[in-house]
């Protein structure tokens, strides 16, 4: 029994067990730690397709290890950055950036959470304003004070009759 | 607050809400995200050039004008690719001028799986080193563009052609281009 319940322990352990994975980087020569940069940079903020939530950096899959060296050629050609993501953009469209660009297309995903913000605090105002209104109770009117009066003055002749 | 309406329309407000975020979540679940629009739909087919698997010589991109064309990306190691096959097949014999695309694939592994499970495709170029497939923007195998007699992409199919919602949604397509 005992021997049960510690395989099954093991594994589950197993189970759970994942191989530390080291950051799947070639060892690619830079002319320059400049360029180095970029080249971290660029394979940081490109999305892997195939994993999809991983970057090309971390990622590797087939796919991800090609983009790399694409990146790495592209760089030694002297490309510039930005020449490289339109690159990649022309061919894997703005999914491949894990920072997509402010279009009109995007515009809701980048405004949607101000606007939400901004829907909230007024709404929170509204509700503050709403309570403050309910425990403070307005004045009565000279009529309502004298009615007040005379059906506590009826109340009170009432009592005396029992 | 004086009257009952407004209140009722307040006491119902977060139903509403809450009935607009299952919408939005309910369509989000439809999507499927591991199929990303490709931004080459409506341009030209990109230049490339490379070796025949089966042949001497080379395809390029302007061997695709002057046809309607299905670019099929298959290597030997995809599974997806044997599950489409008989489609593929299929559509060759309906006289769909089928060219593929071996991607990184061994050259001797994809005559081999030619020869066991037939060939319909009436050119293969073979980008050994995936090189090409990026400039296409394939991300996986199965993929295959349709290309018009201009050489232009006009749509893309990612996954196996024997799903039968995405095979109609091609032939949609191509229906259009064949006339």
């Amino acid at each position: 029994m005992n021997k049960i319940i510690s395989s099954l322990i093991l594994a589950v352990v197993l189970l759970f067990s994942v191989p530390a994975f080291a950051a799947p980087i070639e060892t690619f020569k830079f002319d320059s730690p400049e360029t180095e940069k970029v080249f971290h940079k660029l394979s940081e903020e490109l999305r892997c397709l195939v994993c999809q939530n991983q970057n090309i950096a971390e990622s590797n899959a087939d796919l991800a290890k090609d983009l790399r060296l694409q990146i790495y050629t592209m760089l030694q050609k002297g490309q510039t950055e930005d020449e490289i993501v339109a690159f990649m953009v022309e061919r894997y469209g703005d999914y491949v950036l894990y920072r997509p660009p402010f279009k009109p297309m995007t515009w809701l995903l980048w405004l949607g959470p101000l606007m939400i913000f901004v829907l909230g605090v007024f709404f929170a105002f509204r509700f503050m304003k709403s309570q403050s209104s309910v425990s403070q109770p307005e004045s009565l009117s000279e009529e309502e004070i004298e009615r007040v009066k005379s059906l506590h003055a009826d109340m009170k002749a009432e009592q005396g009759d029992k | 607050m004086e009257t009952t309406k407004p209140t009722l329309l307040r006491r119902l407000m977060p139903l509403i809400i809450f009935a607009v975020l299952v919408i939005f979540l309910a369509v989000g679940l439809t999507l499927n995200p591991r199929e990303v629009p490709s931004p080459l739909i409506g341009k030209p087919a990109p230049e490339f050039e490379l070796p025949l698997l089966l042949q001497d010589g080379s395809f390029s991109n302007k061997d695709l004008i002057g046809h309607v064309t299905l670019v099929n990306v298959w290597a030997s190691w995809c599974f997806a690719c044997r599950q489409e096959h008989e489609v593929v097949k299929q559509l060759s014999r309906q006289g769909v001028r089928i060219i593929g695309l071996n991607y990184k694939d061994d050259a001797d592994d994809a005559k081999q799986w030619l020869a066991k499970l037939g060939n319909p495709y009436q050119a293969i170029a073979a980008d050994r080193d995936g090189r090409i497939a990026i400039d296409w923007g394939v991300y996986g195998a199965p993929e295959t563009f349709l290309i018009d007699q201009q050489g232009i992409i006009r749509h893309k199919v990612i996954g196996p052609l024997s799903d039968q919602e995405k095979f109609d949604a091609l032939m949609a397509v191509m229906q259009t281009l064949k006339k």
